[in-house]
């Protein structure tokens, strides 16, 4: 599968990372080796395999429903650029 | 055990276009809070109206190299809703990562499970009417994070953002295309939130925003729905639109007739639907398309990398079924079968199950369910109404009601007696057997005295007697005569009796 460098300008733009557009071939090029290498894969026969999810033999941990953390709003807003009266601020966002 | 009482279909809502008729379809997504109280990967405080970015974790907030741990207990509520929609456990199901950027959002994406979610296919029977209901299908339900609240209107230039939302566990909901009308879909909604409060689950609250539904509507032809029916094949209706974060009853209603108006009217004038995601502005009563957010639609699922798949064991799901309350279909179709209610009655009992608790502590304690329904429903649900009270904090306790009605049904009192007894309960307390021995409310049943107080009624007014003899239907106004000078107290069978005798004789 090949990308072009459209498809890589909309990866771009959804990911919010900014490409200039002399940079989109050899970014879309980039994508492309990576889909072709992964794509060997597929010649690897997998009919009937469970698909392995993780490579440690250990279940999903869970919690109790307990409050055990929060109440910390300080440090919660300390690394924003701007906070008001307890919230983050940030330019407006309109619908 | 009875299941549901026996119902049909309602018909589906037509509405008529400048050309011709249309049909409404409708599916929909609810989002319920979980009644958690921590949230579903972090220990923070899902308590509502705390002070912003108070109930906010490291993993909340989306610090680096912050894990996510599940909340086991918002994984067996997602599975006792699942019960009690009937619906298929899966024991393995999965999270993925639907990614999207906005300011409420820290992660930049939302764990929530496409493609293996912990619920699958159930049904809702949505009760119309008594004997008319809709059966609407469940699709599936899967857990997911909620997202933080951003508040636009604190200052011109910034939005304010509070995280104490996010990362609240959700169960989102999603029906198929079976709902049919505004009315079916929030009569659907109202269901739902009954069965959520049933099994304690999620607490219902709309304004808080703990429920809110997105709606799906499109319009189509008579005769195409069926063909979807019976071939579950989409291309049969037509493109739909989404009217998001929907949470009141009536706005689900007005919003859906205003987007079906709409559509008809781009149909018929030779137009196309565009499948958006529109909201709806209940203050000019219409709905707006989002296009704003249209290029974020492409969410990129993949599994989440930090979580493994969730899986549960048969014999847990086995004890959560076990532990299940009667839903309420189940505890309508019995109040129908063994007391005899109406349809319409046992649908009002059993609305909550704090309805549902008194009225049965009622029957028990009396032993006669149509009686006990009576006056639970006209009596003391008017009252308590009148005063803004809930059937909670009702003054009259269920022994007190179950008291007054065995007085009537011992008949030691008449039946307006026994509402001014209601009255001085209510309102003083006591027991109810005292109060009428203590205040002589007692109902007359020695026919002597009866006879005593007719005859003086009688003798007293020679001219009503001339006149009943005549039209026999005055002898009503001879009964009045003696139930006033009684007090009320006389048994109206026996005075109804003697009135008639005197007169004829």
């Amino acid at each position: 599968m090949s990308i072009d460098t459209e498809t890589a300008a909309r990866v771009a733009k959804l990911a919010r990372i900014r490409v200039e557009d002399d940079a989109l071939p050899a970014l879309a090029q980039e994508f492309s080796n990576i889909l072709g290498f992964i794509e060997q894969l597929n010649e690897v026969d997998v009919e009937g395999v469970e698909p392995m999810v993780s490579v440690t033999p250990m279940r999903l941990k869970r919690r109790q429903d307990g409050v055990t953390d929060g109440n910390m709003q300080e440090k919660i807003l300390s690394n924003a650029p701007d906070a008001r009266e307890g919230f983050f601020a940030v330019p407006k966002v309109v619908e | 055990m009875l299941d549901h009482l026996s119902f049909e279909s309602p018909k589906p809502k037509v509405i008529a276009g400048a050309k011709h008729d249309w049909e409404l379809v409708i599916g929909m997504e609810v989002h319920a809070q979980v009644a958690s109280k921590a949230k579903l990967f972090s220990g923070a405080s899902t308590q509502f109206g705390a002070e912003p970015n108070s109930n906010v974790s490291f993993v909340d907030a989306a610090m680096p190299g912050m894990l996510p741990v599940i909340n086991e207990f918002c994984v067996e509520q997602a599975v006792r809703t699942g019960l009690g929609l009937k619906a298929e456990i899966n024991l393995v199901s999965a999270f993925d990562r639907k990614n999207y950027f906005y300011p409420d959002l820290p992660q930049g994406y939302q764990i929530s499970q496409l493609y293996h979610p912990i619920v699958g296919e159930g049904e809702v029977i949505v009760d119309m009417e008594p004997g008319i209901a809709r059966r609407v299908r469940i699709e599936r339900i899967h857990i997911e994070q909620d997202a933080g609240k951003s508040i636009h209107d604190m200052d011109p230039a910034m939005s304010f953002v509070d995280l104490n939302r996010t990362g609240v566990a959700l169960m989102e909901i999603v029906s198929r295309p079976d709902i049919r009308g505004p009315e079916e879909a929030a009569a659907y909604v109202v269901k739902l939130r009954q069965i959520l409060r049933y099994l304690g689950t999620c607490d219902g609250n709309m304004q808080n925003g703990n429920l809110r539904a997105d709606v799906n509507v499109s319009v189509c032809r008579p005769g195409q729905y069926e063909k979807y029916q019976e071939t579950q094949d989409f291309s049969h209706l037509g493109t739909r639109c989404e009217i998001k974060n929907m949470n009141s009853m009536r706005f689900i209603q007005m919003a859906i007739d205003y987007e079906a108006r709409r559509q008809i009217g781009i149909l018929e004038s030779g137009g196309q639907i565009d499948q958006e995601t529109r909201l709806y502005d209940p203050d000019k009563n219409e709905t707006r398309s989002m296009r704003s957010k249209e290029e974020a639609h492409d969410y990129r699922y993949f599994p989440c990398p930090d979580l493994l798949p969730l899986e549960i064991e048969q014999a847990w799901v086995d004890d959560i079924k076990a532990s299940l309350p009667e839903l309420p279909d189940e505890k309508k179709a019995r109040f129908v079968k063994d007391f005899g209610l109406s349809e319409y009655d046992a649908d009002v009992l059993t609305a909550d199950t704090a309805n549902a608790e008194y009225f049965e502590k009622v029957v028990d304690a009396c032993g006669d369910g149509k009686l006990a329904a009576n006056w639970v429903i006209n009596e003391l649900f008017g009252r308590l109404k009148k005063e803004d009270h809930d059937i909670t904090d009702s003054p009259v306790s269920p022994a007190q009601l179950a008291g007054i009605i065995a007085l009537i049904k011992a008949d030691e009192i008449s039946g307006k007696i026994a509402k001014d007894l209601f009255e001085i309960v209510y309102t003083e307390g006591g027991d109810p057997a005292e109060i009428v021995e203590a205040r002589g409310m007692k109902q007359v049943t020695d026919t002597g005295a009866i006879e005593a107080a007719v005859d003086e009624i009688i003798a007293a007014n020679p001219d009503q007697v001339e006149k009943a003899k005549q039209n026999p239907k005055l002898a009503g106004w001879f009964v009045g005569q003696v139930m006033k000078a009684t007090g009320g107290k006389a048994n109206p069978k026996a005075v109804n009796e003697l009135v008639a005798k005197k007169l004829n004789g």
